[in-house]
């Protein structure tokens, strides 16, 4: 059997910051992804990320992307991507589907989850038409493929999501005819959302989606305002004719692996729901399982990145790589960078539903 | 905190009073606007600032601070700011027009001399106004453009041009 010493699952940007740290340390690293490129949703970011200077801050995310990913391949890890991972086994044993569609079985020391997350979905009436997807796949539609699914699009959901993928629309040169959102407020930055109202775009508050129509693809919408417990509100009807309904109405940890490895997880709603509890060096309650980004408890690029940084430096220190004194260092350097990302009106509660999952972590192993 | 920003989209002109330049400061000549409410983690426009005129200091989640005898208005911060949401506007010129330079990231770009639709924080028109420079910065262009000068702490956009917009 095939033997590595970390295995990274998901070349996003927690994925390959963890094995970029881990390499550079020395460790022997392989990288698996299901998808044809590296890089996770990275790639697709074509607008300039917050922070500091030491969080990138003013970087387009695909230019952040490109640079992690020289980064990762200069320090020797090895990425293979077209590669599925359906099982982890007892004792870390890991079952892959090869890019040629041949099996092969892994023995991992270490592995690292980074499997990210997925988006929601939100049933309607005529929900299934062709022309309403998820934000994410307009995004990759086109900022990857330059290809504007529709002319007309109906945005779903104020989160940053919902926002920026607004504002992409309108750089491919679309119609964003309305941004719907079911709660009183909008989700994401200000700053976002005033990018897209001085574009032209109404932010409608307090709506919801109430239908989809069209014959073979979609054609139309109607929304309706919601009351304070959001239901419909019968006579606010507004039609609008588009040829796309995007939804963004937030994601899941895609955390399907660390269940098959028998991670205890916890139920926090504000990051995405089921997740698998963790410690300070991001690891799972299976000894020697990791976990890095997204899967973690949905928060952004810039985070996902320190927490790969942080499984990638405490695994490679359990392998011997580094000595506990000089990775405690490094990790105390990480750790302030996220603290730093965590903060303000947008960051407070994710500070708080992590540092509650860590003390859940600290009293298991205790007990 | 519920504003216009959080609840619409935009900055009201009740939220913006605090942020705008007096009409002295703004006769004597380009100064920069912060529309900057959020307290998000974040602070390239103090690093962008050559005359050390905005100050976010710690934590890094304050809003930013113009010193508004340091800033010239150069609009150095304007492409910088990760939320496109920089001004410099300029009352000192003689005659009815004053400028705005505002970030632009969209494809075409309009042309010196070129007469386009000025627009407020909705979206809404406000003005003809007449294209006076583009200067591109890492993808971000930074238009500076003729408007009356009643009109300067108003005008935050211009229409988007070109393809299938002008339908």
């Amino acid at each position: 059997m095939e033997k590595v010493e970390i295995l990274v699952v998901g070349a996003g940007p927690a994925g390959l910051s963890a094995a970029m740290e881990a390499a550079k340390l020395g460790a022997q690293v392989r990288v698996v992804d299901e998808n044809q490129k590296p890089g996770g949703q990275l790639f697709k970011q074509i607008h300039k990320f917050f922070g500091s200077k030491d969080h990138l801050a003013g970087t387009r995310g695909y230019e952040i992307g490109s640079a992690l990913l020289k980064n990762t391949v200069e320090m020797g890890a090895k990425i293979d991507l077209n590669t599925v991972v359906y099982g982890i086994y007892p004792d870390r044993q890991v079952g892959i589907i090869t890019a040629d569609k041949s099996h092969q079985l892994l023995q991992a020391e270490k592995i690292i989850l980074a499997t990210g997350a997925s988006e929601n979905v939100l049933a309607f009436p005529g929900c299934t038409l062709p022309g309403i997807m998820s934000a994410g796949a307009v995004q990759t539609m086109v900022n990857i493929h330059r290809v504007l699914p529709a002319s007309n699009v109906l945005m779903i959901g104020s989160g940053n999501v919902g926002l920026i993928v607004s504002y992409q629309i309108l750089q491919a040169g679309g119609h964003v005819r309305a941004l719907v959102e079911a709660a009183p407020q909008i989700g994401g930055y200000g700053v976002h959302a005033a990018k897209i109202s001085r574009a032209g775009v109404p932010i409608l508050t307090r709506y919801t989606i109430k239908c989809a129509y069209g014959t073979d693809q979609v054609e139309g919408a109607t929304i309706i305002a919601v009351d304070d417990s959001f239901k419909p509100i019968g006579g606010t009807e507004r039609e609008f004719s588009v040829g796309c309904i995007a939804i963004a109405t937030g994601l899941t940890p895609l955390a399907e692996l660390a269940s098959l490895c028998g991670c205890t997880f916890t139920y926090v709603p504000r990051l995405g729901g089921m997740l698998p509890i963790h410690s300070e060096d991001m690891e799972t309650t299976v000894p020697g399982i990791y976990v890095a980004g997204d899967i973690t408890g949905v928060e952004e690029a810039s985070t996902a990145m320190e927490e790969g940084r942080l499984a990638g430096i405490a695994a490679a220190a359990a392998l011997g790589h580094v000595s506990a004194e000089k990775a405690n260092l490094m990790k105390a350097q990480v750790w302030s960078r996220i603290n730093t990302l965590r903060t303000g009106k947008f960051g407070q509660y994710r500070q708080e539903a992590k540092g509650k999952i860590m003390n859940e972590r600290r009293a298991l192993i205790v007990n | 905190m519920s504003t216009k920003l959080v609840t619409n989209g935009y900055l009201s002109d009740e939220e913006m009073a605090d942020l705008l330049p007096t009409q002295a400061r703004l006769q004597k000549g380009p100064v920069g606007v912060l529309e900057c409410i959020q307290d998000i983690p974040c602070n390239p426009c103090e690093q962008a600032c050559s005359f050390q005129a905005i100050s976010i200091g710690k934590p890094i989640t304050s809003l930013p601070v113009l010193d508004e005898d340091k800033c010239i208005g150069c609009g150095a911060c304007i492409p910088k700011c990760p939320g496109l949401a920089i001004f410099v506007v300029d009352c000192s010129r003689p005659g009815e027009m004053g400028t705005v330079q505002l970030p632009y990231e969209y494809y075409p770009l309009p042309e010196f001399g070129q007469i386009v639709d000025a627009v407020d924080r909705k979206g809404f028109l406000v003005a003809k106004a007449v294209i006076d420079r583009v200067n591109i910065q890492d993808h971000t262009a930074v238009l500076t453009i003729l408007v009356p000068k009643a009109f300067v702490n108003i005008v935050r956009g211009i229409r988007l041009i070109g393809g299938d917009r002008d339908e």
